[in-house]
């Protein structure tokens, strides 16, 4: 009996640990990746920044202190890659999620085939970037582009796309619409799904329209959702790196003669792999994240105000 | 009932761990380390690895095959990525690191002045390997790939001779001679009777049919022929106020105000559209180029391309080979590297791929001194290459060549050439992006 009672106390002893510690091993793959990929790179780069340290020799760093950092507020290049970014990220993320939300109504209709259809606004989505970018350099060419070909058509003059300011903006963000309109118009799907059904029963017995129904039924449920695509999409924004690079064409990371749609990502880039200055990229990824924390501040501060009413 | 569960999840959350940790293993080691690579593989055999950018042609043309078969105790492995500025940081990288080496690594000819400056102590003396004669090399090739102490650290491979590539129905059109030896003759010894040429023939041809792709490409091959460039003999950086940089920026913008030039950047897909629609009569041509013409331009060019002397010898492109003193085989290496840019394989690979020998050796040879490209009329491309090869100045290269050419091609000459900008709006533009990208 006694040698029972000790096992039954070992088993006991043992089933609590397993509920106290197997969470921590489950768990803990991710924040090793996480250590090993994200933590440490972060930190790293942090470091980095605070340093003069150059790609042909990364082991010789000098400490220069915040210079990096400093030398970012007169610099013209950054200023101008700031403005592009932001730029670009409002024509891109603004129509996108409008656009997905009016598909994502569609889509949410009785429709023949739906899964057919729902999987189709997905594809844009599965295509790499590099494929999709190479495709829209040859639609916006200036001399034998297709988006030229149908504005002749129409009695309008060939635009050159990439030399232009604005042009070489609404092309870039082209690529970008059409890559993730599709995703975020499935999220905003599997939202309206959720929405009560009663809701729009009691709505259709008010005698509100369908439109009137997207008004007032779904859009004010799926705030929590449009506010989540809306925070996703300003990061996925403020990264944006292959379109732009990709369609530079032969330039590489300059964003045109004139810098006209070189976003912060590409001026990471060309700092860090272009002029191997490895401190005064790590100081532009670093000004990145800073960028996104004041603007996940500000979203917060937005949220619990309006949450407050 | 649940207590016996108990250590059955306990031992999935251990292996779940454990399954995580030996992935983790598996992310941090190099596959460039991995065992059947760099390390002797079975039956003995040395595997040497050759790490390249794009199609190098050293396999392509059949010379690992070659080498394997002389010596059958070596098996030689190539990774190639495809773009040089993907390759070369990460080559950097790897030297910095000491790992992650091939044996033998590519060296693209812009990047080859900061590898021999900031690398030198991590590579081979390659000079003093069996079966390297220096004297079969071109003396400015070798100078390019020696160190500050002199040792040779990069061996070369091909060079970028340029000449003129012109469309010979456009020429006719004009009233302009078509015979190679005729058109090379309008504009021998002088890049401004390029311009004068060119003027002529836009004033026959008139608009919508441009004398040259793009302002850039003249940029290219004029300051390619100049024996003072970016950098000084001191080697400190002098494009601001050396005047032979100037003169070809301006020469070149002058093709882009005078609407002479098709506007067009170079390896995009519009320039190869133009190729293949006789969009522009002239391109000033490296030896690796014409493949690439012949390519884009398709069938329907054959026999309307020709191609002629340039106004003056100069050099655009070209590639070495190095040999990390961190590779598993520095030795095997040293010999691999020293092989295939001797001479008789530096022959094979123009024979094959296009690549001009680097090797003046070679031009002796049948395979380059009896060259003939069918596509472009036939051309005795061997002696015109090597004529031109031979003329090219010791040029001083400085570590950041490239980034000063990109950024006068890609921000200056573009905005002249294609945002109708002056030559002097071009020039200040290049130079603040050149000012901000060489101040660390």
């Amino acid at each position: 009996m006694r040698a029972g009672s000790r096992s039954q106390a070992w088993r006991s002893r043992r089933y609590r640990w397993d509920l106290r510690w197997s969470p921590y091993a489950f768990v803990a793959p991710f924040f090793l990746f996480f250590g090993a990929f994200g933590l440490f790179p972060l930190l790293y780069t942090g470091w980095a920044a605070l340093h003069q340290v150059e790609l042909t020799d990364p082991d010789a760093m000098t400490w220069v202190g915040a210079r990096n950092f400093t030398r970012l507020l007169s610099d013209e290049f950054f200023w101008n890659a700031l403005r592009n970014t932001v730029t670009i990220g409002l024509l891109s993320t603004v129509p996108q999620l409008l656009i997905a939300l009016g598909l994502a109504h569609l889509l949410n209709y009785r429709l023949r085939g739906s899964a057919f259809f729902r999987v189709a606004v997905l594809t844009p989505y599965a295509t790499s970037v590099a494929a999709a970018t190479l495709v829209f350099v040859l639609l916006f060419g200036r001399d034998y582009g297709m988006v030229n070909w149908v504005l002749g058509l129409v009695g309008i003059d060939a635009v050159d796309w990439q030399n232009g300011t604005l042009s070489s903006q609404l092309a870039v963000s082209a690529i970008v619409v059409w890559r993730w309109t599709g995703y975020n118009a499935l999220i905003y799907l599997a939202a309206m799904q959720a929405v009560p059904p009663e809701l729009y029963e009691s709505a259709e017995l008010d005698g509100a329209s369908r439109f009137q129904q997207f008004l007032h039924v779904t859009i004010p449920s799926l705030r929590p959702t449009i506010l989540f695509t809306c925070v996703v999409s300003t990061i996925g924004a403020t990264q944006l790196f292959g379109e732009p690079l990709l369609f530079n064409g032969g330039g590489g990371a300059t964003g045109g003669a004139d810098h006209q749609f070189q976003t912060l990502g590409l001026y990471l880039y060309e700092q860090g792999w272009v002029n191997l200055h490895l401190g005064r990229a790590s100081a532009i990824a670093w000004a990145m994240f800073l960028i996104l924390v004041l603007v996940g501040g500000a979203v917060r501060l937005l949220r619990g105000r309006g949450e407050g009413r | 009932m649940r207590a016996r569960t108990g250590p059955r999840t306990a031992l999935r959350a251990a292996v779940a761990t454990f399954g995580s940790a030996l992935l983790l293993a598996g992310c941090a080691s190099d596959p460039a380390e991995s065992p059947d690579r760099g390390t002797s593989g079975a039956k003995g055999k040395t595997t040497l690895t050759v790490g390249v950018f794009g199609a190098f042609g050293l396999k392509e043309a059949g010379l690992y095959d070659e080498y394997t078969a002389l010596n059958p105790d070596v098996v030689i492995k190539q990774t190639s990525i495809e773009r040089n500025e993907n390759y070369y940081p990460q080559l950097l990288t790897h030297l910095g690191a000491g790992s992650g080496l091939a044996d033998i690594q590519a060296v693209e000819v812009n990047n080859i002045a900061e590898i021999t400056a900031t690398q030198a102590d991590k590579l081979v003396d390659l000079g003093t390997t069996a079966g390297v004669d220096r004297s079969a090399f071109l003396p400015w090739k070798w100078a390019q790939g020696a160190a500050k102490d002199g040792r040779a650290v990069g061996l070369g491979t091909d060079i970028g001779p340029q000449g003129i590539c012109y469309r010979k129905d456009l020429f006719a059109a004009a009233g302009l001679p078509t015979d190679r030896a005729a058109v090379g003759a309008l504009w021998a010894g002088d890049w401004n009777r390029y311009l004068e040429t060119g003027r002529r023939y836009q004033a026959k041809a008139g608009k919508g049919k441009p004398f040259v792709d793009s302002a850039s490409g003249v940029m290219a091959a004029v300051t390619g022929s100049s024996a003072e460039r970016f950098y000084d003999e001191n080697g400190k950086v002098a494009y601001k106020t050396n005047p032979a940089v100037r003169q070809a920026f301006d020469l070149a913008a002058s093709f882009a105000t005078g609407g002479l030039s098709a506007k067009l950047q170079q390896f995009t897909p519009a320039w190869d559209q133009g190729f293949a629609n006789g969009g522009f009569a002239t391109v000033s041509c490296p030896a690796w180029m014409l493949g690439y013409i012949q390519d884009k331009a398709g069938p329907a060019g054959r026999g309307k391309w020709d191609v002629a002397q340039a106004p003056r010898p100069s050099n655009w492109g070209g590639s070495f080979l190095v040999v990390p003193k961190a590779g598993k085989h520095p030795q095997e290496a040293a010999k691999l590297a020293a092989w295939l840019t001797a001479p008789a394989q530096q022959a094979k690979l123009f024979e094959k791929r296009g690549s001009f020998p680097s090797a003046q050796a070679a031009y002796g040879l049948p395979a380059v001194s009896g060259a003939k490209h069918a596509y472009f009329g036939g051309a005795p491309i061997g002696e015109i290459f090597a004529k031109a090869a031979q003329g090219v100045p010791v040029q001083t290269v400085g570590p950041k060549d490239l980034v000063i050419a990109q950024n006068l091609a890609d921000i200056g000459m573009l905005q002249v050439d294609q945002k109708g900008r002056t030559a002097e709006q071009g020039w200040q533009a290049a130079v603040k992006a050149i000012d901000n990208a060489l101040d660390q």
